[in-house]
């Protein structure tokens, strides 16, 4: 069973800090690593794999540092892995992404699953694996806590808000995973000594014959207005007396307020 | 400061550190508490093939040696001292093979080690023989081509939780120190049970627990190196395991001291933080000091254990006498300026205090360290007349 998971280099930081005259994040001095739930698109590719043979091949688009992304992929034990770099990619956002990384995926051709990540921690739009999975023509099944593969039949399990639904779909497939489904592995030493003597594999616009009015910022339909931090929540207002006085007062607060 | 470390060895240091930031942390006060078996981090290492240190390629380790296995059980023990010796001990009880093991008994028995399947421990120990190995009173008696084990080993770290165990037993006590050998025995043999689990002061995150023989019966092919060696084989294990102790150490001493300069730097008295006193500042830098000195002596130590030398003993003795007394003096100050709160069990402190005082204690006392380094320095002074 051949298996894509598609991840993103993302700042290690919950801390991300906006250029508020591009509204981009500022990345300098921010560690970069992989984005968390796309680890677990890795571990879950992986345990497939070791379960049902096969490969396992990580794509990424970013620029080239991003290839240090893919050689932690390697380390954790991935048989393959590709950059997509391209300065034409540069302001792509979901819709641009997606097709970007569906170019990628028919250009590696043979494959029966793809896994993503939710979403990432910094964008958080959860849109570029459904997008993927569109550009392709392939079912897909987002939010999988559980993933299984019997007879070509994959059977996933998906974390709704209030409950969990079941689904089956025929493969390829495109899934998206939560963080619940697994704890990713820990890198090995072996795969480290690996990932330093491997080489990326990196693809450009071209070579995905990525036509130029769809990727970057061109490609893009969507573009950022305004990031910001909103305004913390005030306190809230603690009403003191005794507990018919208390009523009282929060009533003729509700009503001056017209919210009853 | 920079010791020249490898690209390898900064891998195995960022690997260590990833386990115990990730792992560790998260469980430290809990199993400090419960005493429980941190099989979560043990299995970290087995996939970071941490457990594969100080084990050949040729047997699914990843080589490397008395340093590389300082770094790691170092990098752990800044996060926790006790689930880093539950690591660290495997190494212990997994030397004695890497030493005197036959081909055959090192292909047996340390792939499963190397791949973290299996862990091991080190039984020499007794109720009546501390210090002094020789008092030891487990006898091997032997029984055509077996041997049978009758005593109790005391205080084995991995003791229960380990599936391989080197032991040491008298097999002719009439010859004193020539008449103990070693031998590998597996968790499950007829004849070989386990004790209580120790209830102890500190690193309670490792299982101390005693390993009972009664009849024990063991095939003559389990022993390690030939028949009456057994003191030497232990010995060199521990002259070789000693820095694993001091590493651990240096770890404690190095969480203490972080810990430390965090909260002096966020403690407020007299309208300003803590760390603004001079009298703060100044026991800092002793500890900072203190602690950068013992681990460019074990680091020293490691050297030249993998260098090949044969004068392992005194080096071996000094790191690990200076970096333990240097853990209990900087877990003790670290306590000091973080004062009442210190010795509350909200703050790690008071538990670093606790970890480090048992590696003044094992793997021979501080005392014993001593002993040996005297007796080396008198040694060295004989051969120079």
């Amino acid at each position: 069973m051949n298996i894509i998971v598609c991840i993103k280099q993302v700042p290690g930081t919950t801390q991300v800090r906006i250029n508020p005259e591009t509204n981009t994040l500022i990345r300098e001095g921010v560690e970069a690593i992989i984005n968390p739930f796309d680890e677990n698109a890795i571990e879950a590719a992986l345990q497939l794999r070791d379960k049902h043979g096969g490969k396992v091949t990580v794509i990424t688009m970013g620029p080239p540092q991003a290839a240090n992304a893919l050689k932690d992929a390697i380390a954790l034990g991935v048989d393959d892995v590709i950059l997509v770099s391209d300065r034409a990619f540069a302001g792509a956002d979901t819709w641009a992404t997606s097709y970007t990384l569906s170019q990628t995926i028919r250009k590696i051709g043979q494959y029966d699953l793809i896994i993503c990540g939710k979403q990432a921690i910094d964008g958080d739009t959860a849109q570029v694996g459904p997008g993927v999975a569109e550009f392709l023509g392939l079912p897909q099944a987002t939010f999988a806590v559980g993933i299984e593969v019997n007879d070509g039949v994959l059977k996933v399990n998906r974390l709704l808000e209030e409950t969990n639904e079941i689904i089956e779909l025929k493969l390829p497939a495109m899934v998206t995973v939560v963080k619940q489904i697994n704890t990713p592995r820990m890198p090995s030493f072996k795969g480290k000594i690996k990932a330093k003597n491997a080489a990326v594999t990196q693809w450009n616009a071209k070579e995905i014959n990525a036509e130029e009015s769809k990727i970057g910022l061109k490609g893009s339909p969507t573009s950022v207005v305004k990031i910001f931090t909103p305004p913390p929540k005030g306190g809230g207002e603690i009403l003191s007396g005794s507990i018919d006085e208390a009523v009282d007062s929060l009533v003729k607060k509700l009503r001056d307020r017209k919210v009853c | 400061m920079d010791y020249g470390l490898t690209e390898e060895q900064l891998m195995i240091k960022e690997l260590a550190r990833k386990i115990a930031i990730e792992k560790a942390l998260p469980i430290r006060a809990e199993l400090d508490e419960t005493g429980e078996f941190p099989w979560t981090v043990v299995k970290a290492c087995a996939e970071a093939n941490l457990t594969g240190i100080g084990i050949d390629e040729k047997y699914g380790g990843i080589g490397g040696g008395t340093l590389e296995y300082c770094i790691a059980t170092e990098e752990i023990s800044i996060v926790c001292g006790g689930i880093a010796l539950s690591y660290a001990a495997t190494g212990l009880g997994t030397m004695p093979i890497i030493l005197y093991g036959s081909e055959e008994q090192k292909k047996k028995y340390l792939p499963d080690i190397a791949s973290g399947k299996k862990l091991a421990a080190f039984g020499l120990t007794e109720a009546n023989a501390g210090s002094d190995a020789g008092g030891m009173q487990t006898t091997a008696k032997k029984d055509g081509d077996y041997f049978i084990l009758n005593g109790t080993k005391q205080w084995i770290t991995n003791g229960g939780e380990a599936e391989t165990y080197s032991v040491i037993a008298i097999t002719d006590k009439s010859k004193g120190a020539r008449g103990a050998s070693a031998f590998i025995l597996e968790k499950g043999m007829p004849g070989f049970t386990f004790g209580k689990k120790e209830n102890k002061m500190g690193i309670r995150a490792s299982a101390t627990r005693e390993l009972v023989f009664q009849d024990c019966k063991v095939h003559k092919s389990q022993m390690l190196g030939k028949e009456g060696q057994g003191f030497i084989v232990a010995m060199k294990t521990l002259d070789r395991t000693r820095p694993g102790i001091a590493a651990q150490a240096v770890g404690i001493a190095q969480g203490a001291l972080n810990e430390a300069l965090k909260y002096a730097r966020g403690r407020e008295q007299f309208g300003q933080e803590i760390i603004s006193f001079q009298a703060v500042q100044h026991m800092l830098s002793d500890m900072a000091t203190q602690t950068e000195a013992a681990r460019a002596l074990v680091y020293a130590a490691a050297r030249e254990i993998d260098s090949g030398s044969k004068e392992t003993s005194k080096m071996s003795a000094m790191c690990k006498l200076f970096a333990s007394d240097t853990a209990m003096k900087v877990t003790t100050d670290a306590v000091q300026i973080f004062g009442g709160y210190g010795y509350m069990k909200e703050y790690p402190v008071e538990k670093m205090m606790r970890d480090a005082k048992i590696t003044q204690i094992y793997e021979g006392t501080n005392q014993i360290q001593r002993n040996v380094i005297a007796l080396e320095l008198i040694k060295e002074m004989a051969a120079k007349k």
